[in-house]
């Protein structure tokens, strides 16, 4: 590995300590992460001259801070009127730098960082693009192409959404327990929002695929964080078993291959690997949680060798136990999927019926009707199903497959 | 004579590296160890998962702790590679072995890789 790539991969690593520490320090996010900048260009200057740091971290937020105070002092002198209480509030918290870097401070920083990217009057789409402009330090460039929307247009959205977030006030008083709690959910769901992002996008396109990857590096960050946290484990190897199926979801030409007709020598076992550690470290909490019990789903679908070795009764059980701790229409349509393979279609349909009037705009809910009513041979009602979901399918993928079933309908040369 | 290599690194830099860039790493490290197993010099090695998949049994007190073993009062002293069914049979043998040896911890970590290398010894 080059020096450069070594520099590149250790600030990527500290920025969430860094930002967080400054952002502690300066109260305000702007001037902490152009001290951070000004703390990298420092480090891609000497690091190469002296040697890296024992302590990229610690080095960055030292020279961050310095960095940030001469700004500080520079704009006090160009403006006419000094904020001199700005000023001596910076010289009051010139405490030693070291002792604050570790333990419930730097956890409460990076969790802090985190959190205001997950205010609640930012949409999802904007949390995540925050969180990956403040947090993951990728370039407004880069997410826009995640996104797939011009450049400019995503740099006002992450303008309104920081000014959004300025002044709604930054949190700064070390959160008590229940608070700290309610930080650690809000941003476990943003986290699985930003993974959602990339997952739904499929195989082919880099830049959104590379959304998933990010959401499992700040899956791990936060599971460092807070080692014991069951719920963690679990949305960790939550993210971790889905994306082992990255690789076998699309098909050559981009359409969708269904769990049961993948290639699952193409799964990614090192993935499978930690994920299922993780949900056994879980299991020994006995505190179930969603991301937990998905996290199981997930589990019993990587330990099957062969679809037909999946222990469909198990998860169709996880799904009750799911559907009980967070009760949707949803997910009692995939516990229909599940019940499907254990008592057969007629079963499954019965289960779906009464959630109609709900999922009626739901792309999936016809899709798994349609494919149900086929099995059982009722193909003009199938073709109704299938052809509600086309009117309904979010990405051309999705589309191209219930064609396939519809297809195969006329293959059939039935009705 | 038989020794060990114990790695050292910055975890989080690691993880921070890209496919591509863990690709390129391991294929040069490739290099050394077909080198050293075709000389017989080079038996197991492995890479660890990360520390958030490890879990300590605190020997003396029977008790179970999420993450990594973070005391720097004792020293790592030995190892074992186990092929078992997950953590709740490692926890059992950890157990066991505790028996014969109080004192101290075993931290449980899954293993990332494993090269089987020469037989050697």
């Amino acid at each position: 590995m080059t020096e450069l790539a070594w520099i590149d991969a250790a600030i990527t690593s500290a920025r969430p300590q860094a930002v967080g520490a400054l952002l502690r320090y300066f109260r305000d996010l702007d001037t902490a992460e152009e001290a951070f900048q000004d703390a990298c260009l420092r480090a891609l200057k000497t690091w190469p001259v002296n040697g890296p740091p024992r302590d990229p971290a610690a080095w960055l937020i030292m020279v961050g801070r310095n960095a940030g105070i001469d700004g500080t002092r520079r704009r006090a002198k160009q403006t006419t009127l000094p904020d001199e209480a700005a000023l001596s509030d910076i010289e009051d918290a010139e405490t030693p730098l070291a002792e604050r870097l570790d333990g419930a401070d730097n956890r409460d920083d990076v969790l802090r960082l985190l959190f205001i990217c997950c205010h609640p009057d930012l949409p999802p789409t904007q949390q995540i693009a925050l969180a990956l402009r403040i947090v993951s330090g990728l370039s407004v460039k880069q997410i826009a192409r995640a996104f797939l929307v011009g450049e400019s247009a995503m740099e006002q959205r992450i303008t309104r959404a920081k000014a959004r977030v300025a002044g709604a006030g930054v949190p700064f008083e070390t959160p008590g327990p229940v608070e700290r709690a309610e930080r650690v959910a809000a941003v476990a769901a943003m986290i699985y929002l930003l993974f959602n992002e990339g997952y739904s996008a499929g195989g082919q396109q880099d830049d959104r695929a590379r959304l998933a990857d990010e959401a499992i590096r700040l899956a791990r960050l936060l599971l460092r964080l807070f080692q014991t946290e069951p719920e963690i484990m679990g949305l960790t190897a939550l993210l971790l078993l889905q994306h082992s199926r990255a690789s076998a979801r699309f098909d050559a030409a981009g359409e969708i291959v269904l769990m049961d007709d993948q290639d699952r020598a193409l799964w990614d076992r090192r993935l499978i690997a930690e994920g299922l550690a993780l949900v056994d470290k879980a299991m020994r909490h006995r505190r179930p949680g969603p991301y937990q019990i998905q996290a199981a789903i997930a589990a019993l679908h990587a330990r099957a060798a062969r679809a037909e070795d999946t222990d469909w009764a198990g998860i169709a059980a996880l799904y009750g136990a799911l559907e009980r701790q967070t009760p949707s229409p949803v997910i009692t349509l995939n516990r229909a999927v599940a019940v499907s393979k254990t008592d057969g279609p007629q079963a499954a349909l019965d289960l779906i019926a009464p959630l109609e009037a709900r999922l009626a705009g739901y792309f999936h809910f016809h899709g798994v009707r349609g494919a149900l009513l086929k099995q059982l041979g009722q193909d003009a009602a199938a073709r109704t199903a299938f052809n509600q979901a086309i009117a309904l399918a979010n990405t051309p993928a999705e589309a191209a497959h219930i064609r396939m079933h519809l297809d195969q309908l006329q293959a059939g040369g039935v009705g | 004579m038989l020794y060990a290599i114990l790695c050292y690194n910055a975890e989080d830099v690691v993880m921070s590296w890209s496919q591509e860039e863990d690709d390129a790493v391991m294929a040069q490290l490739n290099v050394t160890h077909e080198r050293l197993t075709a000389e017989g010099k080079l038996g197991p090695s492995l890479r660890l998962m990360p520390t958030t998949a490890a879990t300590t049994l605190v020997k003396s007190q029977d008790l179970v702790i999420d993450g990594p073993y973070a005391e720097t009062k004792e020293q790592l002293l030995g190892f074992y590679i186990l092929d078992i069914s997950g953590l709740e049979e490692g926890l059992e043998i950890a157990r066991e072995l505790g028996k014969a040896n109080p004192g101290g911890a075993y931290e449980l970590r899954p293993l990332r890789l494993f090269l089987p290398g020469a037989s050697i010894g």
